[in-house]
């Protein structure tokens, strides 16, 4: 029998399904870290990267970070953080690696984003009499809203990608189907959990790039007010 | 004396063990030296083509996007894994799951250093009876060269630290160390390893940067001002470099 018929048989199992083990289970696992950690990846570099577009300072810390973001494996960093001494307190250094990976393109496009805002429009809502936080909330936020999305599509694919990685220290998720599937050789189990990480992947940034088409604030409305300042 | 009682005492920072693992530690470190060159190199050479059928017919563009895209998606440790009934448990499976990661950033990259390129530039060329061939790799390509440099940096970068999940499957280079220190705790292994990923991570993305110079010295007094802008707006969103 080829590997897709026992992959097919693996994952039409029922006993696969379920238990401590099963797919449903690790499904939660793995769903309940993403949402959890990029909330607090959210709450943490949002915030920070909407001030700092707004005063345009920090441009440089926006940059670096994306590099040291990717020069920084996720992997070793997870096994670090197993080792020290908070690798004894259950799932923290899962949690931690995930945040600290999904700042980078948080904080790098919700920077660039508010710092594209044409400085005219800016200008603009001040001569109007904007206050600093009416502009940010009237204006510069709406209109980087595609790019602030676009940071936070990269930041949940990223923590899908992370958490299935720290299944490797011992850590829940699908990449837990894996890494027992190669432990126990058995090929069709390593490639039906593959398959279930990888669509798990591919509906999370489907959603997001839904999401970003249908709730664009400027949606329909960017072009005509270019149009009128030109 | 000081020195040996490090890896007893399982420290972080121990010279002992450099000292005494040091083969071990170059073994590692070429192996994840060959597993980038290797993939960078492939990717570069299925990225290149790509790039041009992108750019000759729009019909190409779209699919060729959007499957790199989706491809990207793929989390690594599951791109891995589903490589192994492919190619079983060989190097191979990691080459190509990076060559595959790879493709997103340079097919981009290399889209957009070609957009880049003054249609000025291309009409002189014309004009002086340059052929296609002779255009693209005589006035076409130098003038990319910055973007679809700042592109290699962020794939090669990007390799180097993701070849450590194939540990998996034993060719992970420095990954592998990792992998090991961290089934026996061994403190000193796992850090040792990870600094030694990023220093490689960090000497490649220089290296190219010195290439780059070297390659495009016409480019050198505005470097100064503009070397990091593609790399920047590369780094952060790859998807807006080819709008």
């Amino acid at each position: 029998m080829g590997v897709v018929e026992r992959t097919w048989d693996w994952l039409t199992t029922a006993a696969h399904w379920s238990g401590t083990d099963g797919v449903w289970h690790r499904l939660g696992e793995h769903l309940f870290l993403t949402v959890v950690c990029l909330l607090v990846s959210c709450a943490i570099a949002l915030p920070v990267a909407v001030v700092l577009g707004h005063l345009g300072k920090g441009g440089a810390l926006a940059v670096n970070i994306a590099n040291v973001g990717r020069a920084v494996p996720t992997f070793a960093v997870l096994v670090l953080l197993l080792l020290s001494p908070l690798g004894t307190h259950g799932s923290w250094p899962t949690v931690i690696a995930l945040v600290l990976f999904a700042i980078p393109p948080l904080l790098t496009n919700a920077y660039v984003g508010m710092r594209e805002v044409d400085r005219d429009m800016v200008e603009a809502a001040r001569g109007m009499g904007m206050t600093g936080v009416q502009v940010v909330a009237r204006v510069e936020l709406p209109l980087a809203f595609p790019l602030i999305v676009t940071g936070v599509r990269s930041a949940a694919v990223q923590v899908v990608a992370t958490t299935t990685l720290a299944a490797l220290p011992g850590g829940g998720g699908l990449g837990r189907i894996i890494t027992a599937g190669f432990r126990l050789t058995d090929t069709a189990q390593v490639v039906a959990g593959a398959l279930l990480v990888a669509v798990l992947a591919l509906l999370v940034e489907g959603a997001f790039v839904l999401a970003q088409r249908f709730l664009d604030p400027m949606r329909g409305h960017v072009t005509s007010v270019q149009d009128r300042l030109a | 004396m000081a020195d040996g009682n490090c890896l007893i005492a399982n420290d972080w920072i121990c010279g002992e063990y450099v000292r005494t693992r040091g083969q071990e530690l170059t073994d590692a470190t070429l192996q994840h030296i060959g597993i980038t060159l290797a993939s960078v190199a492939i990717g570069l050479l299925v990225a290149f083509p790509l790039a041009l059928l992108a750019r000759r017919w729009r019909a190409v563009a779209g699919p060729v996007l959007a499957s790199t895209t989706i491809l990207y998606t793929i989390p690594s440790l599951a791109m891995f894994s589903l490589l192994v009934p492919v190619f079983g448990l060989s190097a191979a499976v990691v080459v190509t799951g990076l060559v595959l990661y790879s493709l997103t950033i340079l097919v981009r990259n290399i889209l957009a250093g070609l957009a880049s390129v003054p249609r000025e530039a291309r009409e002189a060329a014309r004009g002086m009876g340059y052929g296609p061939v002779r255009l693209l790799f005589g006035v076409e390509l130098p003038l990319a060269l910055p973007a679809m440099m700042a592109g290699l940096r962020i794939a090669t970068v990007s390799t180097v630290s993701l070849t450590t999940v194939g540990a998996i499957i034993g060719y992970g280079g420095l990954g592998n160390l990792v992998y090991e220190g961290m089934r026996s705790y061994f403190k000193a292994q796992v850090l040792t390893a990870s600094v030694l990923c990023v220093v490689l991570a960090v000497v490649a993305d220089l290296a190219l940067l010195l290439v780059q110079r070297l390659l495009t010295p016409w480019a050198r007094p505005k470097r100064r001002t503009t070397s990091r802008g593609p790399a920047a707006r590369g780094a952060g969103r790859p998807e807006k470099a080819v709008a």
